[in-house]
């Protein structure tokens, strides 16, 4: 497996960037920040990238998608990343779509998946039920009824849960918080009695919310993949959803470092550039090869997803863990390095580092993946 | 890929037929195969395994043929390599002058100066040794003094040389010489090959803190060398320098790599001297430590692939060697501290009863392992060199 892009996949991470620098530049995130966008997105951006066929990536062709695989994907997340763009990439192309190649039947794939390769359609992954990434740490119920289930619990840091169409719930039918076994996926509409979904607003201005289920029914062929079989499959969309984000990180790390160096050449004081300094120098240099390890540990982990590698969970946490290091650590510099100018809202690289905090949160945080990495590999 | 996996198929069944089973064991200090006129094999399959690799043109597999070469494409040196390390095979020959010289002198020589050297390092004949640091040009490696001076149809050499790896068992040395006191320092600089048989060639060996010697002093006094060793034209040899430095960056930053056999990793050490509960290292700091480790090192070894994979071949590694130099050297120092960190006063015993040879190996290599943020340029020059080299940052 190549590690190196091909031109095919060259030619659409330079279209991608073209895309989000023309359409969805930071000020555009700003924007919907200081609207209070009701949305959180532009859905005429999502169309047009609907009509690229980005929205249906890796979606079959059968089912209207490109399959152009994983690593197609993580080009344009991570070129989505370098602006910062707020698009359902993560939420609809990568988890949901993931969700349903993995466990979908005929029926639900045939009837979502068109549809969100059309831009019609959003899901969102309703999994976190606390403060940190805890996949198996499920409270939410999901009890028999004659017809089906019955939903009860909340959950928080549902990215793009306000404006979903459909919800993919992780619920409890059997066992206790903390247990692999007894989870179950289901497909819920984003409209529903019992239902409540509250928007919540986190500092990188990106979409997430808080949803509380109160006796919510679902019916039997809502249930997605095996019952109480869930949590093997929910690792399997969690890898692929970190790679991906992994993938936007890095993009977001790459334009905040190569923002800072352009910084370093510009800023004088003393007469001179503060990057001939030697003290901003090395640590300029660190952050390369930072970046440079993170690239390749991001094109290996998508890479082993559409090879269908057995390692994908350690080449995932891999890549999660360098990615949410590095883009912390650039954030963080770009902040100390631009100096005042950087602390300042008019400036864009602090939006850098507020994305960078809830990126590193969201599936889990380094130290999350380096416990998770020890673990696979037996140690 | 059907020409790959029929190289892949054949080159497996040839390893597996001459690789000898003492081969594909790790290396020991003592039977590490540096060639040269002294050659000693302390084990007499390691003799065969270089002859026959040899034969094969695969001590130097990119190389064209014609020099000894394998003449493989970068695409089946990796699957050479792959296989290799699947069969867990010692490298036949360890060799200054395939890691350094040979590069240079396909780029630089003369047709006559690759058919003389060029076949004799493949087979290792001749051992080589770098003459570039001296007393008073480390990290300014241009502010070299040693002087070379034209008479007639040679130099006149007159110097002295620092930290030259295994000097007193070298048989050759390529040397950086001053031969324009006059010009701005990197440009009066030339790059000469010099046989250490000649006449007014000595070293004396230093004793380091590991407690070994492998660098010496190497003393140059009235040592006369043909003109014909010149490498590249006269005063300009900083080009070819920064090129060999750049070769030998990426050859320091792949140290402790080519061991051969299989290695006890990290985590197996850590959990029979530190403890294990339940399958996991018991004391949770060092098992994160160790997880970090493991992925930055499984990071670095993607990234050599990848960038590998994007040179091409052929044009060298470029300023992206100061790169893998610095990380590959720094992950290297910090994978010694964490087998020390895991074994305790077991890896800081020095002599005598009480430790195995393992465990006095393993001190005497943390302490070496300290040099190699040091040699070939040390960290903060391989930072310099990325700022300005790289990110294009003002001096």
């Amino acid at each position: 497996m190549a590690l190196a892009l091909a031109l095919e996949q060259r030619q659409l991470k330079e279209t991608a960037e073209q895309f989000f620098r023309d359409k969805a530049p930071v000020r555009a995130l700003r924007r919907l920040r200081d609207e209070r966008d009701a949305h959180g997105f532009s859905h005429d951006l999502w169309r047009e990238m609907a009509a690229l066929g980005w929205a249906g990536i890796v979606i079959p062709e059968e089912y209207g998608g490109a399959d152009f695989g994983y690593l197609g994907l993580g080009l344009i997340l991570e070129a989505s990343g370098r602006t910062l763009a707020a698009t359902p990439l993560l939420s609809t192309a990568l988890l949901g779509v993931s969700a349903l190649l993995l466990a979908g039947t005929p029926a639900q794939r045939q009837e979502l998946l068109p549809a969100i390769a059309e831009g019609r359609l959003l899901t969102a992954l309703a999994l976190e039920e606390g403060p940190r990434h805890a996949p198996y740490g499920i409270a939410t119920r999901a009890t028999a009824t004659p017809d089906g289930f019955r939903l009860d619990g909340e959950k928080t840091f549902v990215l793009d849960g306000h404006v979903a169409d459909y919800l993919i719930v992780v619920a409890r039918t059997a066992g206790t918080p903390g247990e692999a076994a007894g989870l179950t996926l289901f497909l819920v509409p984003g409209e529903v009695a019992g239902l409540t979904r509250t928007r919540t607003f986190m500092v990188d201005s990106r979409n997430a919310a808080r949803l509380t289920f109160s006796g919510v029914a679902v019916p039997r062929d809502a249930i997605l993949g095996p019952v109480g079989g869930g949590g093997a499959i929910l690792e399997q969309i969690l890898d692929r959803g970190r790679s991906g984000l992994a993938a936007e990180m890095l993009g977001s790390a790459t334009e905040a470092f190569e923002r800072t160096i352009a910084y370093l050449k510009e800023r004088q004081q003393f007469g001179v550039a503060i990057g001939s300094f030697q003290a901003l120098k090395h640590r300029a240099a660190e952050m390369f090869a930072e970046l440079e390890l993170a690239r390749s540990v991001v094109l290996d982990a998508l890479s082993a997803i559409d090879a269908q590698r057995n390692d994908v969970p350690q080449a995932a946490s891999l890549a999660k863990a360098r990615a949410g290091e590095t883009f912390d650590l650039v954030s963080s510099e770009g902040i100390q390095m631009h100096g005042g100018i950087g602390m300042t809202d008019e400036h864009e690289i602090g939006f850098y580092l507020k994305r960078a905090r809830v990126a590193q949160q969201t599936f889990g945080d380094a130290a999350f993946h380096r416990d998770r990495y020890a673990a696979l590999e037996g140690f | 890929m059907q020409a790959e996996d029929d190289f892949r198929a054949e080159t497996r069944a040839w390893l597996e037929g001459n690789c000898p089973a003492c081969m594909r064991t790790p290396m020991q200090e003592d039977e590490v195969v540096w060639g040269g006129r002294r050659a000693t094999f302390a084990n007499p399959e390691a003799k065969l395994w270089l002859d026959r690799m040899a034969a094969k043109g695969w001590t130097v597999p990119t190389w064209p043929e014609e020099y000894g070469g394998g003449g493989l494409d970068a695409a089946k040196a990796r699957i050479l390599d792959e296989e290799m390390r699947r069969l867990g095979a010692r490298p036949p020959l360890l060799s200054f002058g395939i890691w350094m010289l040979g590069p240079v002198l396909l780029e630089y020589g003369t047709p006559e100066q690759k058919r003389e050297h060029l076949p004799k390092i493949a087979q290792g004949q001749i051992r080589w040794c770098q003459g570039y640091s001296e007393p008073g040009a480390g990290s300014d490696l241009a502010g070299l003094q040693t002087r070379a001076v034209a008479d007639g149809a040679s130099f006149v050499v007159n110097g002295q040389k620092v930290w030259t790896s295994y000097a007193d068992h070298a048989d050759w040395i390529f040397c950086l010489v001053r031969t324009d006191p006059r010009a701005k320092k990197h440009e009066g600089i030339s790059f000469l090959l010099i046989d250490m048989a000649s006449p007014g060639v000595s070293t004396r060996p230093i004793r380091l803190i590991s407690g070994a010697s492998p660098f010496c002093e190497t003393f140059l006094d009235n040592v006369a060398v043909p003109q014909a060793n010149l490498v590249g034209q006269i005063n300009h040899g900083w080009t070819i320098a920064k090129k060999l430095l750049e070769h030998e960056r990426t050859m320091i930053s792949g140290i402790g790599n080519r061991q051969g056999g299989r290695e006890h990793t990290l985590p197996a050490l850590a959990k029979r001297y530190a403890g294990e509960v339940a399958g996991r290292i018991q004391d949770p700091e060092l098992r994160l430590r160790i997880a970090r480790h493991a992925m930055d090192s499984r990071a670095f070894e993607l990234t050599l692939r990848r960038v590998a994979e994007e040179a091409k071949s052929g044009k060298g590694p470029g300023p992206a060697s100061a790169m893998f130099k610095y990380y590959g050297t720094e992950q290297n120092k910090r994978k010694y501290e964490l087998m020390l960190a895991a074994l305790g006063t077991q890896a800081l015993g020095w002599e005598g009863e009480g430790f195995t040879d393992d465990q006095l190996a393993l001190t005497r290599a943390w302490l070496r392992s300290k040099a190699n943020s040091i040699e070939g340029g040390t960290s903060e020059v391989q930072l310099n060199v990325i700022a300005k080299r790289v990110l294009g940052l003002p001096d």
